[in-house]
């Protein structure tokens, strides 16, 4: 037999596909959306007790809508844990609250506030509560007996996530070894864990800022309020702006001023900033993230910003 | 290398740039292979920064980095290079995966390190890849790497290759060394079973942005497109729909709610062909019959559904279905079987023994296997095979004889790429050992195992 012949036989590289009946081309937000759903359902068959991480912002926003419709017209087979850092604004915790009570969900909440009180952990210098979020998580993980942990991670918010899997495996100490990860193939994903390892599972890794604003404008699904322009009192620190809140207000020197701001990513309040926007529909926030010249991660956080390798560090250590 | 400021400056995003925003684009998924030092992070962060993927924080932080290790210019490749360990050894350790978006198109690119574990890295990046951009630089020509690494796509079945053949100015812009690789390219990947016009050959400077982005002026004799411009116009090879209909189950719908009390629904993601209401199926390895009565999605019923979506079918009949069981088309069905032969790409440092316990994950269901026999392991660079080896270690990949603790509906993988993979596991820690392809399915290598 020639080559030719057995290369007809085996593999079909010949076939131009474009002369092919093609089927209806889909929108890349379909592809992106079957992908989600078929890793929530994964989940929900390999693992026993998986959660999903939310805080009421746009990203967890968005995986509770996938997971929604992941298993209708059955309901969410998942609680969802929320590691609240006490410095929250207060419209994304009613809108938490809100959506736990539409969709009847069980919700589970760490407080990284009690840790503080009892003297577990220590109050930053500079106030910022993110990187104090991590024991408080691994604890809830542990008690609750989690063994599948959904985020709302992306790989394109910043390099060290660029290279994580999509199931991203946890020892016993929650932490990540980005020298150690599984390869993961075609879409056979490995959820194999041992006691105490628990796996870090992201639907929306392969969703871009972008993809996921486009989503939200298909799916006509509502956020916190504070994801669009409003007018708000604030003051300038580091390039950002600030808004006061339990977590303190301005410095000597720091002025404050009404703006209308909106926000890009919803984190602990005194670090997250907003940015001067006008965009106060979805098909105005589009357009705007569509033109920045800044990632949303840069643009409004400060705890990315401390070092080049930030977020490395703390997903080493268990962080998302 | 002094004009790199002026070209990232040149490139850099102005504030009153018109941004033609993607509404309904379609994707192609890539990879990238290359070997050491041939500049493939470089060409990659100047892709990203070429197509104004990269915004200007992370720019300033490539300045900053740059001026910390001492450069007089930036240096891209920090764009991508994303771990500490990376950035400190100037290497890249782990695929990566990159989004960037034209008007034209989304990308989805898999960024695949050279050196370490490259069979691991490319097997990982290849295994969803529609096209794969192989790197050349153009001093050197075509590698032992280049062909090992080709051979993997192949293997892969990944539809199309580009060879870009780097750091054409340090060459002079010469016509002949491009002339050279791409001959030389073009038979290794013919004899891997490419078409000729599969395969395309660009020569690049990534450093500069030569035939990246836009065509170059200084390549006066290459009349071809540049790289994005290729990656925006070939075709993109869609899920495979006229094949027969594959589903494995992954979950059961079962609300028993009052509005739903009797709602059972089979959840899955069409793995090959298309699904309708009426058509007749099999439910494997139980090999039960019956009809669907309704292909249900999250946005409401639909009359069919292609590969790569989600669904949820329901049955006629009243049948005992559960995860891990296949759903097929009754008038073409895949081979049931305990013992086959399959291809294994080792990716793990602990090797392949004959008789060693195994778990095999093929499709929705896991079961245990063992490698009875090690029948063949290939040479990727001679395309030659050598027989029963006594083990099949990292990075290596051979022919096996697998038996499994029961039954899997198998495919080819030359025929579906979905239905005839699986993963192969250890049972004693799960980390991930190889990636399993059913059967032999690139012709050279088909062609040295003997019979």
């Amino acid at each position: 037999m020639t080559t030719e012949a057995i290369m007809d036989q085996n593999l079909d590289l010949s076939e131009d596909p474009a002369t092919s009946e093609a089927p209806p081309q889909v929108d890349n937000l379909d592809a992106l959306e079957s992908e989600a759903i078929h890793i929530f359902r994964e989940v929900a068959g390999e693992f026993d007790r998986p959660v999903i991480l939310f805080s009421g912002g746009k990203d967890s926003t968005v995986l509770l809508h996938l997971a929604l419709k992941a298993f209708r017209p059955a309901p969410v087979p998942f609680p969802l844990l929320h590691v609240d850092t006490g410095h929250n604004f207060e419209e994304v915790l009613r809108f938490r609250d809100e959506l736990v009570s539409r969709h009847d969900l069980r919700l589970v909440v760490a407080r990284v506030q009690d840790w503080i009180d009892d003297g577990r952990l220590t109050e930053r210098p500079d106030g910022t509560r993110n990187p104090l979020q991590t024991q408080p998580l691994l604890e809830a993980i542990e008690q609750n007996r989690f063994d599948a942990v959904f985020g709302g991670g992306r790989r394109d918010e910043e390099r060290a996530r660029a290279k994580e899997r999509v199931f991203s495996l946890r020892d016993s100490f929650g932490q990540w070894d980005p020298r150690r990860q599984r390869p993961e193939l075609w879409n056979l994903y490995n959820g194999k864990h041992r006691a105490g390892e628990h796996m870090r599972v992201f639907p929306l890794s392969n969703w871009t800022e972008l993809d996921v604003w486009r989503y939200i404008q298909r799916e006509k699904i509502e956020l916190a309020s504070l994801y669009y322009a409003h007018r708000r009192e604030v003051f300038e620190r580091d390039g950002m702006w600030l808004t006061s809140g339990p977590w303190g207000g301005p410095r000597e020197g720091e002025e404050v001023v009404e703006k209308t701001v909106r926000y890009r990513t919803v984190g602990d309040g005194s670090c997250t900033g907003a940015v001067e926007s006008e965009a106060y529909t979805v098909d105005d926030v589009i357009a705007e993230v569509a033109a920045s010249h800044l990632t949303e991660r840069g643009a409004t956080r400060a705890d990315d910003r401390m070092s080049e390798a930030a977020m490395e560090d703390r997903k080493r250590e268990g962080y998302f | 290398m002094t004009d790199d400021t002026e070209t990232l400056t040149r490139f850099a995003p102005d504030s009153g740039t018109e941004v033609a925003l993607p509404v309904h684009t379609d994707l192609l998924r890539l990879a990238t292979a290359g070997s050491v030092d041939d500049g493939k992070s470089t060409l990659v962060g100047r892709l990203l920064h070429d197509t104004k993927s990269v915004l200007a924080d992370q720019l300033d932080a490539v300045h900053r980095a740059s001026a910390d290790r001492g450069l007089s210019t930036p240096d891209l490749s920090l764009l991508v290079d994303g771990l500490r360990a990376e950035r400190e050894q100037g290497i890249t350790i782990d695929v990566a995966y990159r989004y960037f978006a034209t008007a034209k198109r989304t990308f989805v690119l898999a960024d695949t390190p050279g050196h370490v574990q490259y069979t691991r890295n490319t097997v990982t990046g290849a295994s969803t890849a529609q096209l794969a951009v192989l790197l050349v630089d153009a001093r050197k020509g075509v590698l032992e790497q280049t062909r090992r690494h080709a051979a993997v796509l192949a293997l892969l079945g990944v539809p199309r290759l580009v060879l870009a053949v780097n750091k054409i100015d340090m060459v002079d812009f010469d016509e002949s060394v491009h002339a050279g690789i791409a001959a030389e390219f073009t038979e290794h990947a013919r004899a891997l079973g490419y078409a000729d016009e599969h395969v395309v050959t660009v020569p690049v400077s990534a450093l500069h942005g030569d035939n990246v982005v836009e065509r170059s002026e200084r390549t006066p004799w290459y009349t071809g497109p540049s790289l994005l411009e290729h990656l925006e116009t070939v075709p993109v090879a869609p899920d495979p729909h006229d094949v027969p209909f594959r589903m494995p189950v992954q979950y059961v719908i079962r609300p028993r709610t009052t509005e739903y009390p009797d709602y059972r629904g089979y959840a899955g993601q069409v793995a090959a062909g298309v699904v309708s209401e009426g058509d007749e199926v099999v439910v494997l390895p139980a090999g039960i019959r019956s009809r669907v009565a309704k292909v249900d999605t999250p946005d409401g019923q639909v009359p069919s559904a292609a590969a790569g979506r989600s669904v949820t079918v329901l049955l006629e009949d009243d049948v005992d279905v559960a995860r891990g069981d296949v759903i097929v088309a009754a008038e073409n069905q895949p081979r049931v079987t305990d013992e086959f032969d399959a291809t294994l790409c080792w990716l793990a440092e602990k090797p392949l023994t004959p008789r060693a316990r195994l778990l095999v994950k093929h499709g929705t269901r896991t079961v245990q296997a063992m490698a009875t026999e090690l029948t063949t392991r290939f040479d990727e660079q001679e395309l030659s095979g050598v027989d029963s080896p006594e083990q099949l270690e990292l990075n290596e990949i051979g022919r096996v004889r697998l038996r499994t603790s029961e039954s899997l509906p198998v495919d080819e993988y030359a025929d579906s790429r979905r239905t005839g993979s699986f993963i192969v596991l250890d049972p004693s820690d799960g980390s991930t050992l190889a990636a399993g392809l059913v059967g032999v399915p690139l012709a050279p290598l088909a062609a040295s195992v003997n019979h």
